[in-house]
């Protein structure tokens, strides 16, 4: 049993699809209730593994268990947690409770095709970040754009076809790239040592040329860059997060994000270091310029839903900073910073959805002075905005610093070497975007929860479902992303020692 | 030595905010659990539940001041070279070699900051019971208080500078939340977010300053920065450059030229919050922390000398602001931005000591002014223009009384303490190696001005006739007790504060210094010129001098009936109305910083390169592909003589290779 908990994990979410899709379709309330529960079961375990993980043990993964699938190709279902995707994967599971709770009275069409497709997706990227097998990683990383694309597609908004077709599109666009860079290196991996075999600890043993490298670190990037997304790939992300349902943008901001620096961390990376020193300036940059550019832009959106998806590029761009820097502070920063990540905009999404339950619309200027009106949801919206805006004693405030540390590290190593104090543009430019997500988001605050009472938005809440404050069921599910905001912010270091050795087995990989 | 007793301190005021912020949160639904169990109507609720905030909020803070006092006098009974309380609560950040701890330090300066904090804390907390009274967010406004006093001790007790920037953050933002606390005046909500966002400019340079000392020095301890800083023996570039950007964050804080523009709009948040936050405590912390820093500011003279010049300008450039405001807040806070000017230039010429003098004087003085001013606010009905004021000295005699006082205090009066504290600033300025005659020139007309807005202020409020509407004037009335007897307290302080540090050549007997002596093993005053050490009896005598000036002129055009004030305002023309709109700093702001950034945003960011650009590039591929495909389209249309033909076409040419195949 123990041996299998991690498999368990994994595909218990589908097993739990395949019961919802046999109930019958008046069931509401059993079939919400019953994805509530099982879903907080799947958490439990996931909180099981989180516990049992050893913080101490050198080993790359824990957890391990293998099933050959194609043994004589070398490919094995084979999953495995490390630090990293052991934080990773905990967010995952606590994210969909929360998101299945938000859908109880969000989603009123189609609700079993629903929730059958909200945990084949758990069970997608649950998998991706556990799987340590090449070829099954990329069916994982495959497998979770189909129920997406349905996601946004049925239950999104207006404009919701347009959008989804443009998510597929661009992040397929990526894939593909990358699906033929892992043939490439499957095949190198055989021709070098004379077996076949995909498992990631094997290929991080492959030897190729600098100029190989590039190219399949080149289609490997693509793809992950799209994901994360890194600007200029990004344009994708605001369509899809304003159509997308909450659930939809929570999870595609607090988890699908992730898969992209995830594959930075562990494939891209450490598979073509030499390509990595070759394109590391440029990617630097381009980190720099998301964060800029994501704060400036989500500055001027009028919609609260843009807002909010421009400043996950503006964020997601310190953790692509954070790992570049190659050192321990940088990269904790970077991991911490994809958890923080996920809770405070995971959170942000859950409050324009609820927001935009009760008045119907996601333009800001239909807003002001809402927490007269509604003063809990106000309060629990500012913390989560200082959270995202990193006040200390919050959790993006641990992250931030970290990767600012980790850069300011690199930028005064390299310093010692060549005397030239260009190489502090980066961290400098880097912390500006302290300056500047406070600019946007106390403004949208502003704009939305003070000032004179509006009428307008009073007007768009008709009748019983308008103008009411946090129910129970918002604030059950609005407290854990509060309990956990403060608990990084204020004692950090228990989740940073679970990936404090798996960064440094990584940071170890390019100081050889 | 380690104690177990610094995290009390800490402790209570947090505990206050969140009894306070629970109950504010659930104020509605404990309302109705009232109304329906015990039968409270929503009257009693409200009464009730006010009078536990006041108690929570008041007694934890109280609470905090006793905890601080027992700091305080176990530190006494330490040995002189080791008075330093530190307590380790828990590792924070730890990051391969780095290590940040949560810890506490209360040593000689910590422990002056949290008994003024904490003391003159309590006093406001209690002035507020009253002032609040029948405010619908009073248990709001508590939870805020407590949290503000929880940040600002964190800022003081802090061992290392990332413990300080919790504090640092966290008071700017209970600043955020107080002035924005009437938050459904758009005005007031604006106001706050200005004062977060302008923080956060100097917060930005804080953290760099760290960061670049962490880079340099592998520490962020306040004591092993200031060691190894004294000891440096690195190219004093980087001493210099990180000196500056903590300084910068010092200009955020405490509101000096460039990053001054939001404490003036600050004064939107109800007045005890302007007395306590804007006024006594938060905006010296730039203060503390430059004095905190002091022995790496000495290592680093150009950035010492920058403190000072920026202290200086400011301090002139605020008053001649002060001049001419005529909201009675207004004057008194830029009055403040012009005393923070004084403080750092004492830091600037080598004299943190001093800073800190004038830093304590400054809260019991200012703090009585705001508080009188807000004790006018309150008896006028809200009535901020002290053009429509007038003759309120009979009718609050004790606000009236201890307004004089404190004015007297300001204006440099002897033997009041802001005369001690600012005169010995002055005689610095000059007399000190890092001073020179400039310094103390600039400095001394600011205390002209000061000495002068101060009388204006005094007699437009409280002396002449009045000049509001006489349903006004009839209302007008005494504040209740809590908040006169706080002013007495304060007055009382401010007459005697600046006791504790008396200079020895200020009075003909001996007195000991006891400021100097406290502070003496953490920080210095740098020495004297020759020159100037002869000259501190003439300086006393041009600072009374100066502060009679300021009355007199103040004396001519307010004091009597005249109409000197209008006739000089006409005379000035341009440079009137230059200092009556603020130099126009603000527009300057918003014209070449605010706007480039949003109209660069939303046109070429936004607009064109997100929209265009990118997405144009996306969708011009697949109209591309779309376009291709229409081309091979064409080709099967199903029309049988184009079949035809493309058979005849394929047939010549692979005839045509076979042909030359078999030629060659």
């Amino acid at each position: 049993m123990k041996e299998s908990l991690l498999t368990i994990t994994i595909f218990a979410p589908l097993l739990f699809a395949i019961l919802v899709a046999i109930v019958p379709r008046g069931q509401r309330k059993l079939i919400e209730w019953g994805s509530l529960v099982f879903s907080a079961v799947v958490f439990g375990l996931a909180i099981t593994l989180f516990l049992s993980f050893d913080a101490h043990k050198a080993s790359p993964f824990q957890f391990n268990q293998s099933f050959a699938w194609l043994p004589q190709l070398g490919i094995s279902f084979s999953v495995g947690l490390d630090g990293v995707s052991l934080l990773l994967f905990t967010l995952t599971t606590l994210l969909v409770p929360l998101v299945v709770l938000a859908s109880w009275t969000q989603i009123s069409k189609l609700i079993k095709e629903y929730y059958v497709l909200l945990f084949v997706l758990e069970t997608a990227m649950l998998g991706t970040f556990a799987v340590t097998n090449l070829v099954v990683f990329f069916i994982f990383w495959e497998m979770m754009l189909i129920p997406m694309f349905f996601l946004i597609g049925i239950w999104g908004s207006e404009q919701r076809i347009f959008a989804t077709i443009k998510f597929v599109l661009f992040t397929a666009a990526g894939s593909f790239m990358m699906l033929a860079a892992i043939i490439y290196v499957y095949l190198a991996h055989h021709t070098q040592f004379g077996v076949w075999s995909a498992s990631f600890t094997d290929l991080y043993r492959l030897q190729l040329p600098a100029n190989v490298q590039l190219y399949l670190f080149l289609a490997f990037a693509l793809a992950f860059a799209i994901k994360v997304p890194m600007f200029p790939f990004h344009t994708w992300l605001p369509d899809a997060h304003v159509q997308a349902p909450t659930a939809g943008s929570v999870i595609l901001a607090g988890v699908l994000l992730k898969m992209g620096t995830y594959g930075f961390i562990r494939l891209a990376m450490p598979l073509f270091p030499q390509a990595l020193y070759v394109c590391m300036p440029y990617l630097i940059m381009l980190a720099v310029v998301a964060i800029i550019y994501g704060a400036f832009v989500s500055y001027v959106q009028s919609d609260i839903k843009k807002l909010v998806a421009y400043s996950s590029i503006s964020h997601m761009g310190y953790v692509m900073l954070g790992l570049l820097m190659l050192n321990q502070q940088g990269v904790e920063g970077a991991v911490l910073q994809m958890v923080n990540h996920g809770i405070s905009t995971g959170g942000l999404f859950l409050l324009v959805g609820a927001l935009y339950q009760r008045y119907h619309t996601r333009e800001i200027a239909a807003y002001s002075g809402m927490a007269h009106s509604i003063p809990k949801f106000a309060t629990v919206f500012v913390i989560i905005t200082l959270s995202s805006v990193g006040l200390p004693l919050t959790n993006g405030f641990v992250g931030e610093f970290l990767v600012l540390l980790g850069a300011f590290q690199r930028a005064a190593a390299l310093y010692h070497v060549e005397k030239c104090l260009s190489f502090f543009i980066t961290p400098v430019l880097a912390a500006s975007g302290m300056i500047f997500s406070a600019l946007y988001m106390l403004w949208l605050v502003e704009r939305v929860f003070f000032g004179k009472p509006a009428e307008e938005a009073a007007a768009h809440a008709h009748g019983e479902h308008g103008g009411y404050d946090l129910t129970v069921a918002e604030m059950i599910y609005f407290a854990p992303i509060v309990v956990f905001i403060f608990w990084i912010g204020v004692y950090p270091m228990y989740f940073l020692n679970k990936a404090a050795l798996s960064v440094a087995a990584f940071v170890a990989l390019f100081n050889k | 030595m380690e104690t177990t007793l610094l995290c009390y301190i800490l402790f209570f005021p947090l505990l206050g905010f969140f009894i306070n912020g629970l109950v504010a949160f659930f104020r509605h639904d404990l309302e109705t659990a009232c109304q329906r169990y015990l039968g409270w109507s929503e009257e009693h609720f409200f009464h009730r539940s006010a009078l536990f905030s006041a108690c929570i909020g008041v007694g934890v803070i109280v609470l905090s001041f006793l905890a601080g006092i027992c700091g305080f006098v176990r530190l006494i009974g330490m040995a002189e070279g080791g008075r330093v309380l530190t307590q380790t609560l828990f590792p924070w950040i730890h990051s391969g070699s780095v290590r940040l701890d949560f810890a506490l330090q209360f040593d000689a300066l910590s422990a002056i900051m949290v008994l003024v904090v904490t003391g003159v804390g309590s006093l406001i907390h209690i002035y507020s019971v009253g002032y609040m009274h029948g405010d619908k967010g009073f248990c709001r406004y508590f939870a805020y208080l407590n949290l503000f006093i929880f940040a600002m001790l964190t800022l003081v007790l802090g061992k290392n500078l990332l413990v300080l920037f919790i504090g640092w953050e966290g008071v700017g933002l209970a600043s955020y939340l107080l002035i924005g606390f009437w938050f459904t005046d758009a005005e007031k909500a604006r106001a706050g977010k200005k004062a977060f966002i302008t923080n956060r400019v100097g917060d930005f340079g804080f953290i760099l300053g760290a960061l670049l000392l962490f880079a340099l020095f592998g520490t962020l301890d306040c004591y092993g920065i200031n060691q190894a800083a004294h000891a440096a023996k690195l190219p004093s570039l980087y001493l210099n450059l990180a000196a500056l950007l903590l300084f910068v964050g010092a200009c955020g804080k405490s509101a000096q030229i460039p990053l001054y523009v939001w404490l003036p709009d600050a004064m939107a948040g109800p007045t005890p919050v302007s007395a306590l936050i804007h006024a006594a405590t938060m905006v010296t912390a730039g203060v503390y922390m430059v004095a905190r820093m002091s022995a790496l500011y000495f290592a680093a003279p150009i950035a010492m000398s920058v403190v000072a010049i920026i202290g200086a300008a400011t301090a002139i450039f605020a008053a001649t602001i002060g001049l001419v405001q005529t909201d009675i807040k207004k004057v008194l806070a830029y009055s403040t931005v012009s005393q923070l000017g004084y403080m750092f230039l004492a830091c600037g010429v080598g004299a943190p000591i001093l800073a800190i003098f004038h830093l304590v004087t400054h809260a019991f003085f200012k703090a009585c002014l705001f508080l009188g001013a807000g004790s006018v606010i309150h008896g006028m009905g809200g009535e901020q223009d002290i053009t429509k004021m007038g003759g309120l000295k009979h009718k609050m005699p004790v606000t009236c009384w201890t307004f004089f006082i404190a004015t007297l205090a300001i204006a440099g009066f002897p033997p009041l303490s802001g005369f001690v504290s600012k005169d010995e600033i002055l005689f610095y300025a000059f007399a000190s190696k890092h001073g020179s005659v400039a310094l103390w020139g600039v400095a001394a007309l600011a205390a002209l001005c000061t000495s002068f807005y101060m009388f204006r202020l005094f007699y437009l409020t409280f002396l002449g006739e009045n000049r509001s509407d006489h349903h006004v004037y009839e209302h007008v009335h005494e504040s209740p007790a809590t908040m006169k007897w706080v002013l007495v307290a304060l007055a009382f302080l401010s007459v005697v504060g600046g006791i504790i540090a008396v200079p020895h050549t200020m009075v003909p007997f001996h007195m000991p210094n006891y400021l100097e002596h406290w502070l003496g093993t953490l920080m210095h005053n740098a020495e004297l010129t020759e020159a100037g050490e002869h000259l501190s009896s003439i300086f006393i005598a041009i600072s009374v001098i100066v502060a009679f000036l300021g009355l007199g002129i103040a004396h001519a055009m307010y004091g009597r009936k005249s109409d000197l004030a209008a006739k000089m305002a006409a005379k000035a023309g341009c440079i009137y109305r230059l200092v009556l709109n603020k130099y126009w700093i603000d527009e300057l702001y918003t014209k070449y910083i605010y706007t480039p950034i949003y109209k660069l945003s939303e046109t070429i960011l936004f607009q064109v390169f997100d929209k265009k650009c990118i997405d144009g590039s996306v969708n011009g591929s697949g109209k591309v592909c779309q376009k291709i495909s229409r081309i091979a389209l064409k080709m099967q249309q199903g029309d049988m003589q184009f079949y035809l033909l493309y058979m005849v076409v394929g047939l010549l040419v692979l005839s045509a290779v076979i042909f030359f195949n078999v030629v060659k």
